[in-house]
C-alpha cells in the first residue's frame, strides 16, 4: 500500500468496515488475536516518529505477527549503505510486511520495486501518508455516519504536508468536498487543479464546514522564509474558538499530531471534549493499521484486492 | 545491436566515392539524390550529376542505395566523466556513443572534476580524442573559476588553448555584475559565452512546479526561473555587445522572449535539448529518476512552444545535453537522484519526430543538428564544401525500432527516452573520410 491516490471507493470502503471489527477488538480486555501469527512485520523508520511507528507496532502485535523495529540512528544507513541497499537485505530475512517511512516523497515506491513483500507507506517525503488518511476518515465515518458530501477544510500548511495530500485523494475519492486553508507561501503550486476550494483565509475558509483539519507547521522542511513568524501565523491561521466560530456549530476538530499548541491550535479546542477527536483518531489509528496488515498479509486477499 | 564501432581505422587516404545517396545540404537548404567523393579525408565533390553511371574505375565506391547522407551531427552540449568520473564515462566510451549516434563532431562541458578552467584540461581533451581516434573532440572553458560563478577564468589561455567558447555548464551565473564583465571581456577574444538560463534562487526544486509536483511532493522550479534569467542577460548582452549563447531553453515564454531580442537585432542565439521538445513533465511521473534533468522537463504547452521555436528557428541548434549517471546516481529518491540523461545515440531518431510530424524538413533538421552550431562555435564540420573534412551520417528514415537501454554503446544507460518507439537509424558514421562506425542491416557494403 503506496497511496491512496488510484483506490477504488469500494476498497477504502472495505477497509474502513474492515477497520471497525477491530475498535471492539481494542477496547476488550483481551486485544490479542492470532490472525497473523508466524508473519514477520518490520518497521523501517528512516524519519523519526515516535507516535506513528508504535501505532503500526500495537496493531501488528495485537493481531499476533512478530514485529522487528528498525532504528535508523543505529543502521547501516548512517555507514553509507543505500536505501535499495537495506531493502534488499531485510528482504532477504523473508519479512511479510516492511512499513517505511522516509523523509524523501517517493523512497517507498523505490524500495517497493526492490522487495517481493508487502510494502506499507507510513509516510514519504510530502507525498502520502495513507494510513493517516484512512483513521481520519473512519474517525469522521464513525461521527457523521458517513464521508459522501461532507465539508472538510484542510488548514494550515498544506505545501509541506502528505496527511494533505492523502486526505484530498481520498476525501474525493468518497464523495466528499475539500478545501484547503492557509497562507499562499503554504499552497502548493496549481493545487486548485487537484479539485478542492482554496481560500486563504481562515474565516471564508470555515464558513459552513462540517469537519476542521488542522495540520503541524512543519518549521523542519521549511528552508526560506514562508511566515514571517509563528505569532503571526497563529494570529491569522491558528485555530481558536473565535476562528471556529465560521464553522458549523458541530464542526469536528482533527489534527494528525503532534501538536504545536499555540502555533496552529489553541488548547481551548484542542482540548474540547465535545468537538476535538484529536484522541479518537489515534485510537483509530490503531483499528486501521490492523484492517490494513490483516487485509494485506492476513490471507484473506479477497477483502480488498484492488488496494494491494 | 547490429551497429558495430570501427576501432583503429586509420586516416583516410585515396578516394572513395559514396553513390546513389539522398543528400542533405542544410548550408543550401537542399536535398537531391547524388554523389560525395572523399579524397584524403576531405570531401572534393558531391552534387547531383557526379557519377550519375556510376564511379569511375580506381575509386572506391560505396552504394547508399538511396539512404540519406548529410553532414554529421555537431553537438555542442555533452558531458563525460573524463576526467573525475570515469565509471560513469570516458572519452573514449563517449567517443563511441557519438559514433553510433551519427555525431561526428561533439564539444564538451568544462563541468568535470577538475573543471577546465585550466589551459592544460583543454589540451587535455585534445590529446585524448587523439588517442580514441572516433568523433572530433573540443571543448568549451569554464566562464569563471571553478564554475563558482564569482571571478572570471583565464579566458583568452583558455582559448589559446583551444576552448571553443565559454560555460559553467549547468550552473547559472547569478551575479549580474559577473556576467557583466564576462560578456564584455570576452569581446577581446571574440569569444561566445554559453549561458543556462536559471535564476539560481527559485531554481532550487527537483522538477518543473505544477499539479504534477504538488501530487507527487516534490519541490518545484518554476517556468519563471527561466524567463527571468534570460532578460536579464538580454539587457546585458544590451549593455555589452557581448556574444551570448543560452543553453537548453524550455519554456514558453522565454521562446518569447527570445524571438523579441533577435528581432531587435541582438546577438543572442540559443539552443534546446532533445528532451524539451520531445518529454514533458509527465514523463517523471512515478518517480522516474532517468527524467530528472536540468532544468526540468516542464509542461505540454512548454513543450509545443519548444517545438515552434526550433521551426522558426527562435531556436537555432539542437543539442542532446548528454549526461551519463549510473545506478548509484539515479536509483535513489527522486530528490537525491543525480539529474542528467544520455542522449548522443538517440539525438538523431528522437530529432527525427520532428520531420515526420511535419515541422521541419530535413535540410531543416540538420541546419539545427550540424551546419548551424558549426558556425555558432567556429568548428570545421557541419557543412558540405570542396575541402571541408569529410564528416558525414548515413541514414534511414523509416526504420521503426524501440529504444532500449541494453542496446546503449554508453557506459551508463540513464536515458529519459528508453522504451520510446521511434523512426530512423543511424547507417554509418564517417569522420574525416573514415567510416567508424556502421550497421550491418543497412550498410553491408561500406567500406572501412
Amino acid at each position: 500500500m503506496l497511496g491512496i491516490e488510484g483506490l477504488s471507493p469500494e476498497a477504502i470502503s472495505g477497509l474502513l468496515d474492515l477497520s471497525e471489527s477491530y475498535i471492539d477488538q481494542n477496547r476488550s480486555i483481551d486485544k490479542r488475536r492470532d490472525l497473523l501469527a508466524g508473519r514477520t512485520v518490520i518497521n523501517l523508520f528512516f524519519e523519526n516518529s515516535t507516535r506513528t511507528r508504535t501505532s503500526f507496532e500495537v496493531a501488528a502485535k495485537r493481531l499476533g505477527a512478530d514485529v522487528i523495529n528498525m532504528d535508523v540512528a543505529t543502521s547501516s544507513v548512517r555507514k553509507g549503505e543505500t536505501l535499495l541497499d537495506t531493502a534488499m537485505t531485510l528482504n532477504a530475512m523473508r519479512p511479510d510486511a516492511i512499513v517505511v517511512r522516509h523523509s524523501e516523497s517517493g523512497a517507498v515506491n523505490l524500495l517497493s520495486q526492490k522487495v517481493n513483500c508487502t510494502v506499507i507507506n507510513a509516510g514519504d517525503g510530502q507525498h502520502e501518508h495513507p494510513t493517516q488518511a484512512l483513521l481520519d476518515a473512519l474517525t469522521i465515518r464513525r461521527r457523521r455516519g458517513r464521508l459522501e458530501g461532507l465539508l472538510v477544510a484542510i488548514c494550515g500548511d498544506i505545501m509541506h504536508s502528505r496527511v494533505a495530500r492523502s486526505n484530498i485523494h481520498l476525501l474525493q475519492i468518497m464523495g466528499a468536498r475539500v478545501r484547503v486553508v492557509g497562507p499562499p507561501t503554504l499552497m502548493p503550486t496549481d493545487i486548485d487543479k487537484m479539485g478542492v476550494e482554496v481560500h486563504y483565509g481562515m474565516k471564508t475558509g470555515l464558513k459552513d464546514v462540517d469537519i476542521v483539519m488542522m495540520l503541524r507547521l512543519q518549521t523542519e522542511r521549511m528552508q526560506g522564509s514562508f511566515v514571517p513568524s509563528i505569532s503571526e501565523y497563529y494570529r491569522f491561521f491558528g485555530l481558536d474558538s473565535e476562528k471556529l466560530r465560521a464553522a458549523r456549530p458541530d464542526a469536528l476538530i482533527m489534527h494528525p499530531g503532534p501538536m504545536n499548541r499555540g502555533v496552529e491550535i489553541d488548547s481551548e479546542v484542542a482540548d474540547d471534549l465535545d468537538r476535538s477527536v484529536i484522541h479518537e483518531q489515534v485510537e483509530m489509528g490503531v483499528a486501521v493499521r490492523m484492517a490494513c496488515l490483516d487485509a494485506l498479509i492476513g490471507g484473506r486477499r479477497n477483502a480488498m484486492g484492488a488496494a494491494a | 545491436m547490429s551497429g558495430n564501432i570501427v576501432h583503429g581505422v586509420p586516416p583516410h587516404a585515396g578516394s572513395t566515392a559514396y553513390i546513389n545517396a539522398h543528400i542533405i545540404d542544410p548550408t543550401a537548404n537542399s536535398d537531391y539524390i547524388g554523389a560525395i567523393l572523399i579524397s584524403d579525408g576531405k570531401i572534393a565533390d558531391f552534387g547531383p550529376n557526379l557519377f550519375v553511371s556510376g564511379a569511375p574505375y580506381g575509386i572506391q565506391s560505396v552504394d547508399c542505395r538511396g539512404l540519406y547522407l548529410a553532414p554529421g551531427i555537431v553537438d555542442t552540449r555533452v558531458h563525460t566523466g573524463e576526467p573525475g568520473e570515469e565509471h560513469k564515462e570516458t572519452l573514449s566510451s563517449a567517443g563511441i556513443a557519438a559514433a553510433a549516434g551519427g555525431v561526428t563532431s561533439m564539444v564538451l562541458l568544462p563541468d568535470n572534476e577538475p573543471p577546465f578552467d585550466d589551459a592544460s584540461l583543454i589540451e587535455f581533451v585534445a590529446r585524448r580524442a587523439r588517442q580514441v581516434k572516433l568523433a572530433n573532440m573540443y571543448a568549451f572553458g569554464a566562464l569563471t573559476a571553478g564554475l563558482e560563478g564569482k571571478e572570471l577564468s583565464e579566458m583568452g589561455l583558455l582559448a589559446e588553448a583551444g576552448a571553443v567558447g565559454f560555460t559553467d555548464a549547468d550552473h547559472a551565473v547569478g551575479n549580474a555584475q559577473v556576467m557583466r564583465r564576462a560578456l564584455y571581456y570576452a569581446k577581446a577574444f571574440d569569444a561566445v559565452i554559453v549561458h543556462l538560463p536559471q535564476e539560481p534562487t527559485l531554481s532550487g526544486g527537483h522538477m518543473s512546479s505544477g499539479v504534477m509536483a504538488t501530487r507527487l511532493g516534490l519541490s518545484g522550479n518554476p517556468p519563471l526561473a527561466e524567463v527571468m534569467m534570460v532578460e536579464r542577460d538580454i539587457r546585458l548582452v544590451e549593455m555589452t555587445g557581448g556574444r551570448l549563447h543560452l543553453a537548453k531553453i524550455s519554456t514558453a515564454e522565454s521562446v518569447k522572449v527570445i524571438a523579441a531580442a533577435k528581432a531587435r537585432g541582438l546577438r543572442i542565439t540559443c539552443d534546446t535539448a532533445a528532451p524539451y521538445f520531445a518529454l514533458n513533465d509527465l514523463a517523471v511521473g512515478d518517480y522516474r529518476t532517468f527524467g530528472k534533468l536540468v532544468p526540468p522537463l516542464r509542461s505540454e504547452a512548454d513543450r509545443e512552444a519548444v517545438v515552434e521555436g526550433v521551426r522558426s528557428g527562435v531556436i537555432d541548434a539542437i543539442v542532446s545535453d548528454h549526461r551519463p549517471q549510473d545506478q548509484d546516481s539515479k536509483r535513489v529518491p527522486f530528490a537525491q537522484a543525480e539529474p542528467g540523461g544520455i542522449g548522443l545515440e538517440t539525438l538523431l531518431p528522437v530529432s527525427l519526430e520532428l520531420v515526420h510530424n511535419g515541422h521541419l524538413t530535413l535540410p531543416q533538421l540538420f541546419q539545427r543538428l550540424s551546419s548551424t552550431p558549426a558556425q555558432l562555435f567556429n568548428l570545421p564540420g557541419g557543412k558540405l564544401a570542396k575541402g571541408a573534412p569529410a564528416d558525414l551520417v548515413l541514414f534511414d528514415t523509416s526504420y521503426a525500432w524501440k529504444i532500449d537501454r541494453a542496446d546503449i554503446w554508453s557506459k551508463t544507460k540513464n536515458s529519459p527516452f528508453d522504451e520510446r518507439p521511434v523512426q530512423g537509424k543511424v547507417a554509418a558514421t564517417i569522420v574525416g573520410g573514415r567510416a567508424i562506425y556502421r550497421d550491418d542491416d543497412f550498410m553491408p557494403a561500406v567500406a572501412a
